[in-house]
């Protein structure tokens, strides 16, 4: 990215209005907070936020040869997918490396969106074209994706649209309703581990809905509180805590990974590596006390390094220092006691099933 | 917003003389800037701090950011009530939100300090 100018969601100036703080991030330059990481973190957690993650890549799968081409591609099975429905999926190499991580909507059989991290747009642009023997059409420009996340989110969100949002189960979408009187895609999905919606529309209609969204009392969210929220919940970070060198399977992905008759790219290599073990896994810490550990903290068992943090925050709701890293798997089972080295410094610390928190 | 009497450095601490110790701690602007303080790690009592090396860590949501000795001395007493209550630094960064306290070891130091106008320029705040 480098001197390259940030890009703009079309909510920048609006952001700007609010207070917010800018920051850049992958390119773009994103409100990190508002009023607060934690004040807008509890939001969520209590009653609803919006964020604006317009940022996040989204492309067109087109056409008669789309299917085919996405389960050459997915390591989630898109067969299993019926109209108006999504999944998660990882975006593997041959190696089995993740790619990226990938919600992936279907609106019909010749028509998916995808929907990529900000960071990897050019990657997984590059990687569909050469791979998908369909059309694929980058969106991200063109539409907006907004995040309505928390228990009061469909209360507030109802009154808006024109779809009742209540029988709207988890990883379903309504396809070309109306948000506010705009046009807009709605889907039950989310990376806060709360009940939401995100809100899929052109860049034009974003500012209105946004509007909306706040007058219904929806709180302003930034990229802080999205970063806590989705640690708490125990969702990764592609970028931080995965990589091209690291599979879905070390990922603590395998539940989105359909094998059975199944021949995606990178689909041998995940079978050779559930056969001969893993080295290492992604796994939940716990730290004594408040030190917070970050990204590349050595964790050492009875002296010796045998992983590193790739996320660490203070968790505004479980209020416990928390983190992932990887760790081999004799040493990966909850419970365990480590030790993180922040600041070298040794930190106290226990080894956590994930999520660290799920909602009630 | 930047009280008069106080000494600044140019990484956001302050420091106040109260007789012949100092007392120190981070601006309002340092504290605001950080939001969401959620651990102070603070020296050891009777141990040496040096003019503008870090003698602790102040930790955000986001990120850990060294605190730097606006004097070289002796720390006489941290503000234990951070362990439990790191908000008190945003609440009240002058008053109840203070770190450390020093037995100054060269008073001279405080010449090498900003002043309340020379820091309200380096925070571009006149």
């Amino acid at each position: 990215m480098g001197e390259d100018r940030l890009a703009r969601t079309p909510l920048y100036t609006y952001h700007l209005r609010l207070g917010a703080r800018m920051v850049a991030f992958a390119g773009w330059e994103l409100p990190l907070h508002y009023q607060g990481i934690v004040a807008e973190h509890r939001a969520v957690r209590t009653s609803c936020g919006v964020f604006d993650v317009s940022h996040m890549s989204t492309f067109w799968v087109l056409g008669s040869k789309a299917l085919e081409s996405l389960d050459r591609l997915l390591a989630n099975d898109p067969r299993r997918l019926v109209d108006g429905q999504a999944f998660y999926t990882p975006l593997c190499n041959e190696a089995g490396g993740l790619v990226d991580d990938l919600v992936v909507l279907r609106f019909a059989v010749d028509r998916f969106l995808v929907v990529g991290n900000a960071a990897r747009r050019e990657a997984d642009l590059a990687w569909l074209r050469l791979h998908a023997a369909a059309e694929v059409v980058d969106a991200t420009e063109a539409l907006a994706l907004l995040a309505v996340q928390g228990p009061r989110s469909e209360r507030i969100l109802q009154p808006l649209v024109e779809t009742s949002l209540s029988g709207l189960r988890r990883y379903r979408f309504v396809p070309h309703t109306l948000v506010a009187g705009r046009p807009a895609t709605v889907s039950r999905t989310g990376y806060t581990g709360e009940d939401g919606f995100e809100l899929l529309l052109p860049g034009e209609q974003a500012v209105p809905v946004w509007e909306a969204l706040l007058e219904a009392g929806a709180v302003p969210c930034g990229l802080g509180a999205r970063d806590t929220l989705r640690l708490e919940a125990g969702y990764l970070l592609y970028g931080q805590d995965a990589d091209e060198t690291t599979t879905p399977m070390e990922a603590g992905l395998r539940r989105a990974v359909k094998l059975e008759g199944r021949a995606f790219i990178g689909a041998q290599a995940l079978r050779r590596q559930l056969e001969t073990g893993m080295r290492r896994t992604l796994c939940g810490l716990v730290l004594e006390g408040r030190t917070i550990a970050r990204r590349g903290c050595p964790i050492l068992k009875d002296g010796a390094p045998v992983g590193t943090v790739t996320s660490g925050t203070w968790g505004p709701w479980v209020e416990r220092s928390i983190a992932l890293g990887y760790l081999p798997p004799e040493h990966s089972q909850p419970g365990s006691s480590v030790v993180v080295e922040v600041r070298e410094r040794p930190v106290q610390a226990e080894v956590a099933a994930l999520p660290f928190y799920r909602r009630g | 917003m930047v009280p008069e009497d106080l000494r600044y450095t140019p990484e956001h601490e302050w420091v106040r003389m109260e007789g012949d110790r100092a007392r120190v701690g981070i601006t309002k602007f340092a504290a605001d800037r950080l939001t969401d303080i959620v651990y102070v790690e603070l020296p050891e009592v009777g141990r040496t701090v040096r003019f503008m090396e870090p003698f602790g860590v102040i930790e955000s949501v986001k990120a850990a950011s060294d605190l730097y000795s606006p004097l070289t001395g002796r720390v006489v007493a941290v503000n234990e009530r951070l362990r439990d209550a790191p908000e008190l630094v945003s609440q009240d960064p002058y008053g109840e939100g203070w770190m450390i306290l020093i037995e100054p070891a060269d008073l001279s130091e405080l010449e090498r300090l900003l002043d309340a106008e020379a820091y309200r320029r380096h925070i571009g705040e006149s």
